[in-house]
């Protein structure tokens, strides 16, 4: 077993250097959609905040909604302390004398060139970690006593009021009031020789970043903090310090939240308060959830995922389009119906079978009405829906129905909703990728020495 | 700075406003201990039912088309996003509510394109009239009145008839409820009925001083009143009331003080502190857990 | 001077207008395997909690090895309330919490068994050593405490294999029978290496052959670890046969206290356990 752990850390980092040079490809192979560069480098700065979140969430088990705090404070204070020194009278146009009056990144490439440069965003990353921190220390004083609901809710509260007080006028000089923060140190500022590095930047960062969370997840102390989540009763009565763990928690997914929240104005060069409000948080929430309360790899998988829907893969609804012919408008409409009448029916079958269960059980074998209200509702609504079908149809235009702005959001939000009621364990469950591919050795393995009634169970269940 | 007044006034129409959302929070949390999300959006909703109502019925039909319509939502809301959760570990159906309010704001955004809409003019309630030497809508005056007429009619309805006993008990043990024979899902429903009924009303009050609705202005407000709700204890519905008007007084003071960019932030704190010094908030009662 | 492991004294502790404990008094020796015994709701469960410090007593003092563990005295709303003696002997607040008294010496087990669900039955035995851990956050993270992670995992697979859990090392604890989940809850008290263990009805729901082996395990434990033992029990079997003394508790009041010969021959406890007839009261 030991001797085994060894070569894994070994393929997880090959598997890495091989994704980074596949990105590094993408990033310089002329002819690459730029939205799927864009998704990669969005999407590896939502993993890194999406794994620190479910640290929180899903090992810890704290119902936290501060994310979107935490990250507004890493943006700030990345921007703040690398706008170039000639730049901040234009940044801060409404406040004179804006600025710190100096930039780290500026000064450390002055002096070292590019290795300067990436030092100093390495610096002011790991600050912009701190500050967020060193908040989550204060805010976590009071609020990690409270349970639960009380806590998401206070967690939220402070989010706002660390956004409000940014946007605070006296504050002016040093945040730029509620005005953007602009032309400081992104992504695009790194080359190697000729090459650019605007995607393989992000995957670095976040990727060293998500492999130190996995580190303390796999410690001694992670393995408390799972503990907490279980049973924090038991945890507490067996000499785990209950304050201390959370705490720590809070702070480590804090500290990881506000790098990403540097790392997110950097993708996006300019960073404004306004963005990083509630709603945020709760799409990072749903990422964590969609991939697996408790999963890391499930929240990577589920960012890339959740970012290519929203901002790519799924933009074709926005745009109103027109069919070629009546033929693809036939075939589009029997389509839609037969999907319709599939998916009522195996509804309404399920809806009656478990109807059929109950009757017997309650009603002795006397015959109850065939269908559940709920029966009758699904049915009705499939009728509805044929009825559009049909409208659809048989109406002059080759246009197609619904399909318009906004639209992508709305599929994009009916699918979340059919993921957290009908899949709630999301992707991964509490299992990580390497995890699926062990198990089945495992049980390859067991069954060959004949598996316990025990576990049996388990590997079903 | 120097007369108080309109400040005052417009804080206490603000809180009765928070007030009757606050109680669709706070009846929601004391039946299924969940915090919905979504109810800060069915206040939305309502907004727009209006508008739609209005513009195609007069305004004594669509009043009540409007709440009607915010009604079936709330329950709608219940039954999809809810109901299907009932044995569910508390955070995944909190997550449903969450997911719930991001689907109906993209509802809302798609339909509308984004637009802000106009709310109608409702006569008589949004004239401007002279009282005190300050100059404000008669909907100022007219909310706190007609909230506390609500609320009066609202513990009534719990205290006396049967479906107000059954929400009290299903809200102090919600399996012993069910297991004396009260039908769970139709006191859920109730509540969410009512929930939304006040919603809609308070809707109505709060665009007509407002003027303009578009999709996400109901998240604001609705955490507001969810603050108002803890900030009296939730499960309080006199809680709820008196949370909805200290919140929006103390909001509209911040914002008389100049302050207007801490006035969400105000909120909050005050949550926090009250938090911090009675967890259970004003009136809520005290649970201990078994080891 | 008696080498007294847990000394608990005048313990009250009051839910409001309900006394769960009244002026609870008892001493647990050095090595002692030491039993209390009580009908349904007699506050058994309550002493445990204050002795671990999940609750504060409304009066009264806990010592561990002769220190202070717990102390309180009738305070804001309870200084009305009061009811018992001994008001006003103490004027000293101290609460350790949980995880402290555990790391002192202390570890429990719980009647409705609390282990942590989605772990196996190795994890959580290694949990529980986590209190043991010196090492800080960044060198737990990073590796540097190898050493010590080895000496761990290695006290637990000895553990498990003295209690004969190795089997099912690996499953998910809660998969196992009951019995077993009892054995994995002491296995996960000892890994916190105590002085003085507090088992919470651990033949709760055992038949008498496994009630039987429990025994004999508890004994072996005792010497095997050098353990001191208090133990609340509702099965008399199990009681009688290990204890080296009983007490007796009853609406919260300490009945009696003595050997098991003594304490099966006392009135009060037979009153207590069979009920007291109308005229005999009187």
């Amino acid at each position: 077993m030991k001797k085994k752990r060894i070569p894994q850390s070994f393929v997880m980092l090959g598997a890495f250097l091989l994704l980074l040079a596949v990105v590094l490809m993408l990033d310089n192979i002329p002819g690459v959609p730029v939205m799927l560069l864009m998704v990669l480098r969005k999407g590896a700065i939502y993993a890194l905040v999406a794994v620190s979140m479910n640290l929180l969430n899903g090992f810890t088990g704290l119902f936290s909604l501060g994310q979107a705090g935490f990250m507004l404070l890493g943006a700030y204070t990345y921007a703040i302390l690398t706008i170039p020194v000639e730049n901040q009278a234009l940044v801060y146009q409404r406040y004179p004398n804006g600025g710190v009056g100096f930039s780290v990144t500026e000064s450390l490439s002055r002096a070292l060139g590019q290795p300067g440069l990436l030092l100093g965003v390495i610096i002011c990353l790991i600050l912009g970690g701190i500050v967020a921190g060193v908040f989550a220390y204060l805010i976590g004083l009071p609020v990690l006593r409270l349970k639960s609901d009380y806590l998401a809710i206070a967690t939220l509260g402070f989010a706002e009021i660390i956004r409000a007080v940014v946007q605070y006028e006296k504050l002016g000089p040093i945040t730029n009031g509620s005005n953007l923060l602009s032309n400081f140190t992104n992504f695009s500022n790194f080359h190697l020789g000729s090459l650019k590095l605007d995607t393989v930047m992000p995957f670095v960062f976040a990727g060293v970043c998500i492999w130190v969370i996995m580190l303390v997840i796999n410690s001694t102390y992670g393995r408390a903090f799972k503990a907490i989540r279980d049973d924090e009763i038991a945890a507490e009565a067996m000499g785990i310090n209950l304050a201390k763990h959370k705490r720590m928690s809070f702070i480590i997914s804090s500290f990881f939240a506000g790098i990403s929240g540097a790392m997110l104005a950097m993708y996006q060069a300019s960073v404004q308060a306004t963005i990083f409000k509630a709603a945020m948080t709760y799409e990072i929430l749903l990422i964590v959830v969609i991939g697996g309360l408790g999963s890391v790899s499930g929240s990577v998988i589920a960012a890339f995922l959740f970012v290519g829907c929203s901002e790519w893969w799924l933009r074709f609804l926005d745009n109103t389009a027109v069919l070629p012919n009546f033929n693809a408008k036939l075939l589009l409409a029997l389509i839609f119906a037969a999907v319709v009448v599939g998916v009522v029916s195996l509804v309404v079958y399920r809806q009656n079978r478990a109807q059929k269960g109950r009757s017997a059980v309650i009603g002795g074998g006397r015959k109850l009405p065939a269908l559940k209200p709920s029966g009758v509702t699904t049915l009705v609504v499939g009728a509805l829906l044929l009825l559009g079908d049909l409208r659809f149809l048989l109406s002059p235009g080759l246009q197609l129905p619904l399909v318009r702005s906004g639209f992508r959001m709305v599929v994009f939000s009916v699918v979340i909703m059919i993921v957290v009621l009908f899949f709630n364990k999301g992707l991964m469950g509490d299992k990580e990728l390497p995890d699926l591919l062990r198990r089945r050795t495992q049980k390859t393995l067991n069954l060959e020495e004949g598996m316990t009634a025990n576990e049996r169970q388990r590997t079903e269940g | 700075m120097g007369n108080i007044l309109p400040y005052l006034l417009g804080g206490i129409s603000v809180g009765g406003q928070y007030a009757l959302i606050a109680i669709g929070y706070t009846m929601v949390y004391g039946i299924l201990r969940l915090i919905n999300f979504a109810h800060g959006d069915i206040f939305t909703a309502a907004g727009f039912f209006m508008v739609y109502a209005a513009a195609s019925l007069p305004l004594y039909l669509a009043i009540p088309v409007m709440i009607l319509l915010t009604i079936v939502m709330g329950v709608l809301v219940e039954r999809v996003a809810y109901k299907p959760l009932r044995s569910a570990p508390r955070m995944s159906v909190m997550i449903s509510a969450i997911g719930m309010s991001y689907l109906l704001q993209n509802v809302m955004w798609y339909i509308t394109g984004g637009l802000a809409k106009r709310y109608p003019v409702i006569p008589w309630v949004s004239d401007s009239i002279t009282i005190l030497g300050s100059t404000t809508k008669r909907v100022t005056i007219i909310t706190p009145f007609l909230t506390v007429i609500l609320v009066v009619a609202l513990v009534i309805l719990i205290q006396r008839t049967k479906i107000g006993m059954a929400m009290r008990a299903t809200s102090r043990d919600f399996e012993t409820a069910q297991l004396m024979g009260i039908k769970i899902d139709n006191v859920i429903s109730f509540t969410f009925v009512v929930g939304s009924a006040l919603a809609a009303v308070g809707s109505m009050l709060y665009f007509s001083n407002y003027a303009a609705v578009t999709p996400v202005v109901g998240t604001m407000p609705g955490l507001k009143a969810f603050v108002a709700a803890v900030f009296g204890g939730i499960g309080s519905i006199p809680g709820a009331v008196l949370g909805g008007f200290i919140i929006g007084i103390s909001e509209t003071l911040i914002k008389g003080a100049g302050l207007t960019t801490f006035s969400d932030a105000v909120t909050f704190a005050l949550l926090i502190i009250i938090l911090l010094v009675k967890p259970t908030g004003l009136f809520g009662e005290k649970s201990t857990q078994k080891v | 001077m008696s080498d007294n492991v847990l000394k608990v004294e005048n313990v009250t502790m009051q839910f409001g207008g309900v006394v769960a404990l009244n002026n609870v008094n008892l001493e647990v020796n050095r090595g002692e395997i030491v039993s209390m015994i009580g009908p349904n709701g007699a506050g058994k469960t309550t002493a445990f909690n204050v002795i671990t410090g999940v609750y504060p007593p409304t009066n009264g003092v806990v010592y561990f090895e002769g220190k202070k563990i717990v102390e309180n005295y009738p305070r804001g709303k309870m200084k009305k309330l009061y009811k018992p003696e001994n008001d006003g002997a103490y004027t000293h607040a101290i609460e350790l919490t949980p995880d402290t008294i555990t790391r002192m010496g202390v570890a429990r087990t719980f009647q409705n068994i609390r282990l942590w669900s989605s772990q196996t039955v190795f994890e959580n035995v290694l949990i529980a050593k986590h209190c043991r851990v010196t090492a800080g956050l960044l060198s737990a993270a990073f590796g540097m405490n190898k050493l010590e992670e080895r000496r761990q995992r290695e006290e637990c697979y000895e553990l498990l294999s003295i209690l004969g859990l190795e089997e099912v090392r690996d499953d998910l604890a809660t998969s196992l029978p009951y019995g077993q989940q009892r054995r994995v809850e002491i296995a996960r008290a000892l890994a916190t290496q105590p002085k003085l263990l507090l088992l919470d009805e651990p033949a709760a729901g055992m038949n008498p052959q496994e009630t039987q082996e429990l025994a004999a395990f508890i004994s072996r434990i005792r010497t095997d670890f050098k353990l001191t033992v208090f133990i609340i029990e509702h099965h008399m079997d199990l009681v009688m046969d290990i204890s080296d003394r009983i007490y007796v508790l009853d609406f919260g009041k300490l009945i009696a206290s003595g050997t098991p010969a003594e304490v099966q021959n006392n009135q009060r406890v037979i009153d207590a356990y069979l009920g007291v007839s109308e005229d005999a009261e009187n």
